[in-house]
């Protein structure tokens, strides 16, 4: 269950509509079923009826300040969890809105449910969930109410949160969290420890998978760029690739490489993934790498940090030393 | 040697100040490479994009070795500071993904060096021919 209520969320952003501070405000709402939430544009206190703010609030709205920031003549109300407060400033240190023009309001976050957990257990067929002090949810296959406490269907993400302290805010609800030790690249390292040929077999049953639908690059918070490679027709990058070995590394390669250094492991791309392939397992090893061998650094900690692949050292490790102490 | 093995195909992502000019070194005192390396010059190393490297493995190529001033030469001053970042971090993660981390180098080579060309082919052509043709980063698109 969350900290705070949804009529918190609701009385600010009245108050701040009535009063002229914000035009619009980002939120959450209802989508086709109760645990698919989509991100909403509200722009008036009449609007506000809609906003949801539950065990199913993930979206991180950093991104869709770039439009909309665009679209308000005079702020942009955005209500921030902690890790979305990471993404907000990697997308300030890349210059990509005006900082001027938004109105932050952090708030405190208990994790997130992933509703594949949760059908694991009842199927497919659920016909309403409820968010309270547990999680009840029913289906169509019978007229029983299961619950659930969130964290035992809580996110991978947010199982392995690796800060509950907001690092951007204007305001902020509820008490400043800290940054935590999680184990986020457990994962990582026992992929890593597998053989060559495991390693291979592990990523062609993900990655061969994937649809191609670009979910995981349009949701990222770092994937800004106006023109990306995968919408150029002649790259032969831009659809499934029909592959004897394992499909769609190229483009796996290339997402999490154009990402290096600047992902935040907010963990959109995996939330929103429809073939829920692991894809933070890829930034997360970019990221461990280069906490290894260039120093610690966590995108979007600060405005204006060097990213490590920004930079350099004359005593940087030789590309063919990387494997050192690997098999 | 058999008529119709299949030869590994090379490529070697030369930059034109040092490396490339080793090479010409190197044909120039007559010393021998395999001719499956094809030599792509690039006016740095660091215009080497990742994707370059993939895409070479994705057309058809069994191995890819990238040659550049030494740290320091850069005639660009920092260019290949930064390949050297880049393709550690490209050369880790397709480690991680199970692919053979000896299908891919990076080496240093001054345009004084045709003796280090030629002996830095000659031994990266051996290792690919020894690990047999490129599958795990085929792309059949490009196989038409
Ligand atoms: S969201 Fe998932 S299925 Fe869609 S392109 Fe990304 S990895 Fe593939
Ligand atoms: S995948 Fe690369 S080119 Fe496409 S939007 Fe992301 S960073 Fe930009
Ligand atoms: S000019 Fe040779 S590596 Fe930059």
């Amino acid at each position: 269950m969350q900290k705070i209520t949804r009529d918190v969320l609701v009385e600010k952003a009245a108050s701040l509509l009535e009063n002229g501070t914000v035009d619009r405000v980002l939120g959450w709402k209802k989508g086709e079923f109760d645990y698919d939430l989509t991100p909403a544009v509200f722009t008036s206190a009449d609007d506000l009826k809609d906003l949801v703010w539950n065990d199913f609030c993930g979206a991180n709205f950093s991104k869709y300040l770039i439009a909309n920031t665009k679209k308000s003549a005079s702020k942009v109300l955005v209500f921030l969890k902690p890790c979305d407060t990471y993404s907000f400033n990697q997308l300030l240190t890349e210059h990509r809105f005006d900082r001027e023009k938004v109105y932050a309001i952090g708030i405190p976050c208990e994790g997130m449910a992933d509703i594949s957990k949760i059908k694991a257990v009842t199927g497919d067929g659920i016909s309403s969930i409820e968010c309270g002090e547990k999680i009840n949810v029913t289906t169509i296959y019978s007229d029983d109410t299961v619950s659930f406490d969130l964290s035992d269907v809580m996110a991978e993400r947010c199982v392995n949160c690796k800060s509950k302290k907001h690092v951007a805010y204007d305001e902020l609800i509820g008490e400043e969290g800290d940054v935590i030790e999680s184990g986020r690249f457990d994962e990582v390292e026992r992929i890593e420890n597998m053989t060559a040929d495991e390693r291979y077999a592990f990523w062609q049953n993900e990655l061969s998978r994937c649809i191609r639908c670009n979910a995981c690059r349009d949701v990222c918070p770092a994937c800004t760029c106006e023109k990306c490679v995968f919408d150029n027709p002649n790259h032969s990058l831009e659809n499934k690739a029909p592959a004897t070995s394992f499909e769609e590394k190229m483009f796996h390669i290339i997402r999490a490489f154009h990402v290096a250094g600047r992902c935040t492991d907010c963990g959109e791309c995996s939330r929103v993934c429809p073939q829920n392939i692991p894809l933070h397992l890829l930034n997360r090893k970019f990221i461990k790498d280069m906490n290894t061998h260039y120093g610690e650094y966590q995108a979007g900690a600060e405005v204006g940090s060097r990213a490590p692949l920004v930079n350099y050292t004359t005593e940087d490790v030789e590309p063919g030393d990387v494997f050192e102490g690997r098999e | 040697m058999q008529v119709n093995e299949k030869k590994p195909l090379i490529v070697a992502f030369c930059c034109n100040w040092c490396s490339y000019a080793g090479a010409d070194l190197a044909g120039n005192n007559r010393l021998s490479y395999p001719a499956d390396v094809k030599i792509i010059r690039v006016p740095c190393s660091c215009r080497v994009n990742p994707m370059f490297v993939l895409r070479a493995f994705q057309r058809g190529a069994d191995g890819v070795i990238l040659c550049g001033c030494h740290p320091g030469d850069c005639h660009y001053t920092s260019g290949n500071y930064y390949t050297r970042r880049r393709m550690a971090m490209l050369f880790s993660m397709l480690d991680y993904l199970g692919i053979e981390k000896e299908r891919t180098r990076v080496e240093w080579v001054s345009a004084a060096e045709g003796a280090k060309f030629a002996a830095t082919m000659n031994d990266f052509a051996q290792t690919v021919a020894a690990l047999g043709e490129n599958k795990r980063l085929e792309d059949l698109r490009c196989k038409r």
